[in-house]
């Protein structure tokens, strides 16, 4: 199968990881600063104080300034499916379009429209309708991540559906199924949540900035309390749905959660590794150690997994060579069945025989879960690469840990009233700005990194979801989106950081 | 329903959706005008903070329209968007360039300069009406593309649907039928937006240029327009045997689907006199419900153009290379299930409908003024 364009197939990944992460840096602070801002928004009509209604203005500002990037970097994510995933498109375009749609009914429309009352509505709408549009912007974006995570979701673990061999493409046959996906529902809350953390940790910083600079003390320390409430909620809630979204890709994914933790031995009462460096060059198929140093916490991870801590965890080895006691087939088994079900597939279009037809039909049906394998050129194909999603998430976990305690502190500074001495925590509430947006990426990047080689699990790899296109035109479009983004994301920052240095207007403290 | 009810109930949405889309390039069209019609920084403000509060409209509406497309007729997404490559980045393209340009042009530090966001604004008014028209333009004029669902057990050669020819969409721009509809969408918006400018702005100088160019427009509008109505009624069409679901070339097709469907064909005169009513009351009253009338009127005209081309047994998606390959909306359609589901989904869009326009209306109380936007901190 060498005879695949495998430079196509990666600009395209590049493309859209690119497209993507861009994307990325700009969502999570909308879906939570949008509720922030609508909390701020509440404050202000309930006590129609003006300290408050010019702490909302300044933020709303702020937001302005993120949410018009992140519409300009979306709009390109939701046609790259069709310009660069065309075969894709084809072959589940009956399932994953209809997230896609709905979220532009229901999500997009409710945010565009609502978000220009709540810019230019301060003196022409009621205060309570302007008032209640800050919420119909925050509920709109939060309602924008649940669609389009179903549609992600759905790919990590394709349920509700079926092939239909005469269409040559997959079709709904469950919607509920689908939208109530454990993994659909993980997926979201977790992510969600971590837009809350994000926007916590952004309003933290810079208020902590207005704090070190001696400006705006009790504008920043109002800001300061209403983040960290919302911050130390949201980030221990992120710490128990990454826990239930583990779980979850333990059972659904088990390759990526191998690689996630990079184990290729499995066993019964797994140690999980808070802290290891992965041994340079360990492959599958040698036999050097797993880890060059690695602290673990004994049987966690067994008990992580499957909420038992003796139980069994296949590590890479297992789910590559099969493990008869465990009833896992080997890849190289899998492959097999994959070829049989194309064959089937191609023997049922093909024929006019109402009999070879029924039992090409069969065979399709019986090996389709193992469909994707069938494209697979060796079995080696099938790992992702794991030093990227180990360290990812172990980052990640990381600084989730981390971003509790910091909340915690600030909560506890900010009832004492002590937020102004402590110098050295507020310089590290400023740094720890980008990492909530790191912490963030790293997370997309397990899950995307981690479920190579597939776009659709076990059904579709991804070089077999590309569109007919010349490796050079993606190139072109690649750099396009590289030069263009990155200017506007410079220019996104430069004005950000104006409108920060001149702070809340009309606003003596 | 039956499934090909469920197919026509979502070319209709489809369509709605897309002649929606024309009606909200008024913000296109508006950026174009812009240069044309301000002299002083002020004016530019002014103008570009009428059409910058409902520019986001207009961008939402494109998205969904893609992914409703997606969602109902997922093949026509996988080989248009896949194949017509060029023209779609192009369209997006620009489509990136404008949702930075309002926020950002006026702030300070912005790194660019006004200038450049003004001019992205004119880019994105140009290029995303010619190529928008250009691309359905082909849904009469046909591409060059083949679909083999077979393909998927091929060994290294797996796209089902594939383009022909390296130019991936941008040799439709040299087709007349094309060319002559990009050029009507782009001077229609102009149109729009320049009856938007008068409805919703208070100005006398503004008004009173906005009304002249509106004429300039008007004429070359409607010279296009004419053109391609008449090149796309006498040519030969894409017609479907509706037993075989063959697909055929036949002599004067889209003239014989308005005569054999005289709702569309009265849809369609309709739209027409709206769109010339709501220039004559522009243009020589001054008034500004010039905009509800032109409005209107393209809406109804896009909306028959769209059943036109998909309606009566005809391939809305045709290909010149492979006859048989041509879509329809009954085979590049979803199944019968998702259809349903999304049947559901379509019942919130009255109700989304009625939000905006609520919207609108709470902010379009009054006309905008220099007044209003010196005294405003938002505005861009
Ligand atoms: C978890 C949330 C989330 C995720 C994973 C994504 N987005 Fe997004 N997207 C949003 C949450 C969001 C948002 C917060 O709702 C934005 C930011 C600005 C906006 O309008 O909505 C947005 C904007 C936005 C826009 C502009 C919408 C508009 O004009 O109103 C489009 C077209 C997309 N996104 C499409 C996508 C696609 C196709 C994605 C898949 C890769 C994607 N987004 C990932
Ligand atoms: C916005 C947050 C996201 C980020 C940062 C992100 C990141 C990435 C990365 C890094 C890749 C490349 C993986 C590789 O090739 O090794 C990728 C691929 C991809 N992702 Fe995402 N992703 C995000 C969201 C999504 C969502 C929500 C979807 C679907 C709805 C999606 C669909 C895809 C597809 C189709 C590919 C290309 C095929 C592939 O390489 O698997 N991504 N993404
Ligand atoms: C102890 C804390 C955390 C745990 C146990 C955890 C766990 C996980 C897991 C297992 C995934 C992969 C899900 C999949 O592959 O589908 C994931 C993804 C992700 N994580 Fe975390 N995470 C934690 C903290 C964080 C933090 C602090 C952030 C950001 C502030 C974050 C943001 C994300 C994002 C955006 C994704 C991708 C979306 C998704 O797949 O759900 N996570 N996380």
């Amino acid at each position: 199968m060498e005879t695949f364009d495998m430079s196509l197939v990666d600009w395209s990944r590049a493309q859209f990881a690119l497209t993507a992460i861009y994307h990325w840096i700009f969502v999570p602070l909308t879906l939570g600063l949008s509720f922030i801002i609508a909390f701020m928004h509440t404050k202000y009509y309930k006590t129609g104080s003006e300290k408050w209604k010019h702490t909302t203005k300044f933020w709303m500002k702020l937001f302005g300034i993120n949410f018009a990037i992140g519409v300009a970097t979306g709009i390109i994510l939701e046609f790259e499916f069709g310009t660069n995933w065309s075969n894709y498109s084809w072959f589940v375009g009956d399932i994953f379009g209809a997230p896609l749609a709905i979220e532009g009914i229901m999500a997009f429309f409710l945010e565009s429209t609502f978000i220009a009352i709540m810019f230019f509505g301060w003196n022409r709408v009621s205060k309570k309708f302007h008032m209640l549009s800050s919420w119909f912007v925050a509920i709109g974006s939060n309602l924008s991540a649940l669609w389009i995570l179903v549609a992600n979701a759905w790919m990590q673990n394709p349920v509700g559906m079926r092939f239909n061999p005469d269409t040559a493409r997959n079709e709904m046959v469950n919607f509920a199924e689908i939208l109530f996906s454990p993994t659909a529902i993980y997926k979201f809350l977790h992510t969600i949540s971590n837009g809350y953390v994000v926007a916590s940790l952004f309003v933290i910083g810079i208020s902590a900035w207005f704090i070190l600079k001696g400006r705006h003390l009790e504008f920043a320390k109002r800001s300061i309390l209403v983040a960290a409430v919302f911050g130390l909620f949201s980030s221990i809630f992120v710490v128990i749905t990454g826990d239930s979204s583990a779980h979850d890709v333990a059972k659904t994914q088990p390759m990526k959660f191998a690689a996630m933790e990079g184990i290729y031995e499995g066993g019964e009462g797994v140690g999980l590794t808070t802290i290891g460096i992965v041994t340079p060059g360990k492959r599958y198929d040698n036999n050097k150690n797993d880890f060059v140093f690695a602290l673990k916490a004994p049987k966690m991870l067994s008990f992580l997994a499957n909420r038992n801590s003796n139980s069994f965890v296949p590590g890479i080895n297992d789910l590559i060579d099969g493990n008869k006691d465990h009833n896992i087939i080997p890849i190289s088994e899998r492959m097999e069945f994959g070829k049989l079900a194309i064959n089937a597939f191609r023997e049922y279009n093909n024929s006019e025989d109402a009999e070879v037809k029924e039992g090409a039909l069969k065979t399709l049906n019986e090996n389709y879960q193992h469909f994707g394998y069938g494209y697979l050129p060796d079995k080696m194909a099938a790992i992702p690469n794991v030093p990227i999603t180990f360290y990812s998430f172990h980052l990640m976990v990381g600084l989730g840990c981390f971003f509790i305690v910091l909340f915690g502190v600030f909560l506890f500074f900010s009832i004492k009233q002590k937020t102004e001495s402590k110098r050295g925590w507020l310089k590290l509430a400023v740094w720890s700005i980008p990492l909530g947006f790191l912490a963030s990426e790293l997370g997309w990047i397990v899950a995307e990194v981690g479920r190579q080689p597939w776009t659709i699990q076990d059904i579709l790899p991804t070089m077999i979801s590309t569109s007919h296109l010349s490796t050079s035109s993606v190139q072109v479009t690649f750099w396009a989106f590289a030069a263009l983004f990155t200017v506007l994301l410079i220019a996104e920052i430069k004005i950000m950081l104006h409108q920060i240095k001149s702070g809340p207007k009309n606003m003596e403290d | 329903m039956s499934h090909l009810a469920l197919q026509q109930y979502w070319w209709i949405i489809i369509s709605l959706l897309g002649s929606f889309l024309v009606f909200l390039m008024f913000v296109q069209g508006g950026q174009t005008l812009v240069s044309q019609l301000a002299k002083t920084g002020t004016e530019r403000k002014i103008l570009f903070n009428s059409i910058g509060r409902r520019w986001d409209v207009t961008f939402t509406t494109l998205v969904t329209f893609g992914g409703a497309f997606f969602a109902s007729f997922p093949l026509f997404y996988s080989t248009s968007f896949g194949g017509a490559y060029w023209v779609w980045m192009l369209i997006l393209f620009s489509f990136i360039i404008q949702a930075v340009s309002y926020e950002y042009r006026t702030k300070p530090k912005n790194f660019l300069g006004e200038k450049t966001y003004n001019t992205f604004l004119f880019i994105n008014g140009l290029v995303a009406t010619v190529l928008l028209g250009i691309a359905v333009g082909t849904f009469f004029t046909g591409s060059d593309f083949s679909v083999d669902r077979l393909r998927l057990t091929e060994t290294g050669n797996n796209v089902i649907s594939q383009w022909k020819g390296p130019a991936h969409g941008l040799e439709a721009a040299l087709n007349l039928t094309n060319l002559c509809l990009g050029l009507a969408i782009f001077t229609l918006s102009r149109i729009l937006g320049a009856l938007y400018f008068i409805n919703n702005i208070d100005n006398k100088v503004i008004v009173h240029k906005a009304s002249q160019l509106l004429k300039l427009c008007s004429i070359a509008f409607l010279v296009f327009f004419l053109l391609f109505t008449g090149l796309i009624l006498t040519r030969e069409g894409f017609a479907v045997n509706p037993v075989t679901r063959e697909v055929y070339m036949e002599n004067y097709k889209y003239l014989h689907n308005l005569i054999q469907m005289p709702v569309v064909l009265v849809i369609f005169l309709l739209g027409v006199v709206g769109v010339l009513a709501g220039i004559y009351i522009g243009a020589f009253k001054k008034s500004g419900k010039g905009i509800w009338f032109a409005g209107a009127g393209t809406i109804l005209t896009v909306f028959s153009i769209f059943l036109l081309a998909g309606f009566n047994n005809t391939a809305f998606y045709p290909s010149t290379y492979d006859l048989q390959s041509s879509l329809t909306i009954q085979n590049a359609s979803s199944g019968k299930y998702t259809l349903t589901v999304m049947s559901y989904v379509s019942l919130l869009v009255p109700f989304v409908i009625a939000y905006i326009w609520y919207s609108w209306k709470s902010l379009n109380k009054k006309k905008i003024n220099e007044e209003d936007i010196s005294n405003d901190d938002m505005a861009y």
